[in-house]
């Protein structure tokens, strides 16, 4: 269905291939995974496959590209509509028209399907990924899960045979993601549909493969069993980590796989404890304050923060707040203690980033109060709001406006007050040496993070607020904020972090706030509440369950006194 | 109360509502006469609160702004450089300022007439409802789904058109957030230092956004026109750019015959034949299919009647003459009220009754407010 020979693709001006030796062989009806670290070039063999690469990115390719007998050479994108269907990262961005049954009938539009023949594939096509009920919705209305399956249902309407996807669960939450890719799981079985797909939440993806493409560094690695490629992956999810260190084969990729080989060390540490169900409001679970279990990561004494701890350095009263008549916090009381880090969870649209945006003085809550280090935020001017509240919001880059690192950190240390050379001096801490010449775009995820957040600790705020932070980062970026984040909440801050990153929440939360429609339906200490629930659980404590323990450190942690 | 029995709420078709908008944009380019012009404005600004569907950009506002911003330019310049509208009643008196003689014919500062300084608010008037009318059409019909109906030959230009409207509205999105982390670096988001500051960024931005859509039309087979050699296509293309600007050319002739002449309706007549040319030829290689398109029935056609009626009463009675299409302006005088015209313009509110509810705000409207929270997943 797909062959690639000997696949080198060079960007103008670039001195050396962003990918080569790119050498596969994809048969009909096989699930694809393409994993590799941050900037590796997988987005670069993605758009090979259908021609955006070089027909509409430009660069050199050498080598063959063929798709269903087609060569991507004298075959451009377009003449290929009807055999590659591609998906990119952000579906509003592709969006072409406004509602969703015109989105779905507009490839087959394009490529003169017979209306009749459209007509059923539309109404198949909607039942397919469970769109039925939302089919004359203005797009823009849709949640984030529902934009993505509309973006695979319009290509996938017109009847290709190659689905490629380029990260598309990096903006849902937990459950939005499960659902897309239960639809991409059901196309491959039922109807025979190849899939290529990239993405860096592995612990999401993995079980679903057939086969493993690793790129390094450019390099292309050939298709792969999924469990030997884990073996010496760059990047692997969480029960690949627990399994490499338990030294488990074969190597379980899924939490089932997972927990069939854990059964032993599940009864060694059954001395932990069991672990109760979460109840909404507010619940404890037996073992959430227990100071049994080491803390992950942690390089001096955690505070365990509880609910009424005297240090609050943000606290809302009955909050509620109205976007477009729309009710996105109802009635919120919550209160955030400082030398922890606090992470809000919840579907897309719960109000974890009208919260956020309350915090950080940016929205002004209908009724209720929000108080940070006791002033209202809203009321402050921003030139004074920075010493007290920080907030990275999502999409990192719109801090950045200098032509070179160099220039945003001099600009950072003006804007903010900071004695000259206090945000260069933040980004060496933060990540290391970044080069003072590149420009911001040019930087990977990983490093614009690690800029903008520079440039917001430069204020020196007591509160930080990041929001969702590792949407494409890679596993060895997420370890590194991790590290920090701690580093920054032990030396006094309070952190307060958006996020569907359930192994982020596990490695650095001490309390989890859980959104639902704009009301709290739990608050408490992170084990608790994340262990228990069947969305927000990581891998490890649904292996480890009902054993209280949410990451492989923590694993490692308990057996020490055992061995 | 309907003139047309409609069972179902539906849109109507894009095409129509053009019609509609562009014949009230072209009979308020042939009046001067104030009350002809609040009546259009009143007129477009009920239908689109009447059957704008929920959800759709509500371009008439910005329209209706940005005219009133031409007729307050129009009103300064005169004021600061005159007309030459002879006048008597001199309202103020600017100091004169006396220009070098190679700029002879242009006057800066001096007296300023009450009939100059209306003339230039009527022409203003003029302009600024011509563009409320047009944002009445978009926000009756937006562009996008118009651009459906748009001619194969027209594909390379539909693509331009499809990227170019989304863009307006992303930068006016993206420059939000950029304004908001501003005011996370400390700034206040605010003046024209801080506009300059967040201008790049915002292009940049939005441009890279308008790259993705280019790339998802083309991955999804856009401008696939197979049936066509490279040389028909040229031809086909060149021969709907002569069409369309024609029918441009024509257009602006009929609207003011100063310029246009008698040249006017014959180019119109002749671009529009040439249009209708370049869209069979290139109706004969569209290998586009359609999916489920507007239908056209009654109501389209009382739109497009209305359209054709009002503009045709208003180019008539202006070219014939008739007293209340202009206002006069030396001496100054209430102009009376043409009453065919105004009678015509009046029946175009019927479009309210002549047209079915766009079906969501048929369901807002029965009081099934399902539609406006963006919901969570329903499974």
């Amino acid at each position: 269905m797909i062959e690639l020979q000997d696949v080198a693709v060079t960007y103008a001006g670039a001195a050396r291939p962003t990918i080569a030796g790119a050498t596969l062989r994809i048969d009909e009806g096989e699930f694809v995974l393409v994993v590799g670290p941050t900037g590796s070039g997988k987005s670069t063999l993605l758009r090979c496959l259908n021609g955006l690469v070089p027909h509409f990115s430009g660069g050199t390719v050498s080598g063959r590209v063929v798709i269903d007998g087609r060569d991507t050479r004298d075959h451009r994108p377009r003449d290929l509509a009807e055999v590659v269907g591609f998906v990119g990262q952000d579906p509003m961005a592709s969006f072409v028209t406004d509602t969703v049954e015109d989105e779905i009938a507009y490839g087959m539009e394009t490529l003169g399907v017979d209306p009749t023949a459209m007509r059923r594939r539309v109404e198949e096509t909607l039942d397919l990924l469970g769109l039925a009920s939302v089919r004359d919705r203005p797009l823009a209305q849709l949640s984030g899960g529902q934009q993505q399956r509309v973006a695979i249902a319009a290509v996938l309407a017109a009847g290709p045979r190659v689905l490629v996807l380029d990260e598309p669960t990096s903006a849902l939450d937990p459950v939005g993601a499960e659902e897309v890719l239960a639809a991409l799981h059901r196309l491959v079985h039922d109807v025979g549909l190849t899939v290529v797909l990239a993405e860096h939440r592995l612990e999401r993806v993995i079980h679903y493969a057939d086969q493993i493409v690793v790129i390094d560094g450019g390099r292309v690695s050939p298709l792969r069993h999924p469990a030997d490629a884990m073996i010496d992956s760059p990047v692997h999810p969480p029960v690949v980590a627990l399994g490499r260190s338990m030294l488990w084969s074969p190597l379980p990729l899924s939490v089932r796989e997972a927990r069939r080989a854990a059964r032993g060390l599940r009864g060694q540490l059954g001395h932990l404890g069991h672990l109760g169900p979460v109840e909404a409001g507010g619940p404890v679970g037996p073992l959430g304050r227990s100071g049994h279990v080491s803390e992950p990561g942690a390089d001096g004494p955690v505070t365990t923060p509880v609910n009424n701890e005297p240090t609050k350095a943000a606290v809302g009263t009955h909050v509620t707040v109205k976007r477009d008549g729309i009710v996105a916090l109802d009635e919120v009381t919550v209160s955030f203690a400082d030398h922890a880090v606090t992470a809000v969870m919840g579907r897309n649209g719960a109000g974890k980033s009208t919260l956020l945006l309350g915090l950080a003085g940016l929205l002004r809550p209908s009724s209720g109060s929000l108080r940070v280090m006791g002033q209202d935020p809203a009321q402050l001017r921003p030139s004074a709001r920075v010493g007290v509240v920080g907030l990275v919001p999502q999409d990192p880059g719109v801090l950045l406006y200098a032509d070179s690192v160099a220039d945003e950190c001099r600009a950072a240390d003006r804007d903010l007050g900071a004695p000259p050379g206090r945000t260069a001096a933040l980004v060496r801490e933060i990540y290391g040496e970044l080069p003072g010449d590149a420009h911001p775009s040019d930087l990977s995820e990983g490093q614009r993070l690690a800029l903008a957040l520079a440039i917001i600790l430069a204020g020196s705020p007591h509160v930080l607020l990041l929001d969702e932070p590792t949407r494409g980062l890679d596993y060895a970026a997420k370890g590194h904020l991790v590290g920090l984040l701690r580093r920054i909440a032990n030396a006094g801050t309070a952190v307060i972090l958006a996020t569907h990153d359930v192994e982020l929440v596990a490695e650095v939360a001490d309390r989890v706030v859980v959104l639902a429609d704009g009301q709290i339906v739990a608050d408490g200490p992170a084990r608790s509440v994340i262990a228990g629930s069947p969305a927000f659980a990581p891998q490890i404590a649904k292996i480890m369950h009902p054993v209280p323990l949410l990451t492989v450190a923590d694993v490692s942690a308990a057996l020490e006194p055992a061995s | 109360m309907a003139l047309v029995a409609h069972s179902r709420h539906r849109m109507v078709h894009p095409v129509a509502w053009w019609a509609w908008g562009i014949g009230l944009a072209a009979a308020a380019s042939h009046t001067t006469n104030p009350i002809l012009l609040v009546l259009i404005v009143v007129i477009a600004a009920w239908v689109v609160v009447e059957r704008r569907e929920l959800g759709a950009i509500d371009a008439f506002v910005p329209f209706l702004l940005i005219g009133l911003g031409a007729i307050a330019f129009r009103v300064v310049m005169t004021v600061v450089f005159g007309n030459g509208i002879p006048g008597g009643t001199i309202i103020l008196d600017l100091p004169s300022v006396r220009l070098p003689s190679w700029v002879a014919g242009i006057r800066l500062g001096g007296p300023v007439s009450l009939e100059g300084v209306v003339a230039a608010a009527a022409e203003g008037a003029r302009l600024a409802t011509t563009l409320a009318c047009l944002g009445a059409a978009n926000a009756l019909a937006s562009p996008k789904r118009l651009l459906r109906y748009a001619p194969a030959t027209l594909y390379d230009i539909g693509t331009a058109v499809v990227v170019a409207l989304t863009f307006a509205p992303q930068l006016v999105e993206l420059a939000g957030r950029v304004r908001t982390a501003r005011q996370l670096r400390g700034h206040s988001g605010r003046g024209l230092r801080e506009v300059a500051r967040i201008i790049v960024p915002v292009l940049s931005g939005t441009l890279d956004r308008s790259l993705d859509l280019a790339a998802s039309m083309e991955s999804r087979g856009y401008g696939r026109v197979p049936a066509l050699s490279r040389r028909q296509r040229t031809g086909a293309s060149s021969l709907a750019l002569v069409g369309a600007a024609g029918v441009v050319a024509g257009l602006f002739g009929v609207m003011s015959p100063s310029i246009g002449g008698v040249f006017g309706l014959p180019t119109l007549v002749l671009g529009v034949l040439v249009s209708a040319g370049a869209l069979m030829v290139g109706a004969r290689t569209d290998t586009r299919t359609a999916y489920r398109r507007d239908p056209w029935r009654s109501p389209e056609w009382i739109l497009s009647a209305m359209g054709a009626a009002v503009a045709l009463s208003f180019l008539l009675a202006e070219s014939r003459g008739i007293p209340g299409m202009a206002l006069a302006q030396v001496p100054l005088a209430w102009p009376e009220l043409p009453w065919v015209p105004a009678a015509i313009l009046a029946a175009c509110a019927l479009a309210i009754p002549a047209t079915p509810l766009p079906p969501r705000l048929a369901a807002r409207r029965r009081g099934l407010t399902h539609v406006s929270p963006p919901q969570g997943e329903v499974s």
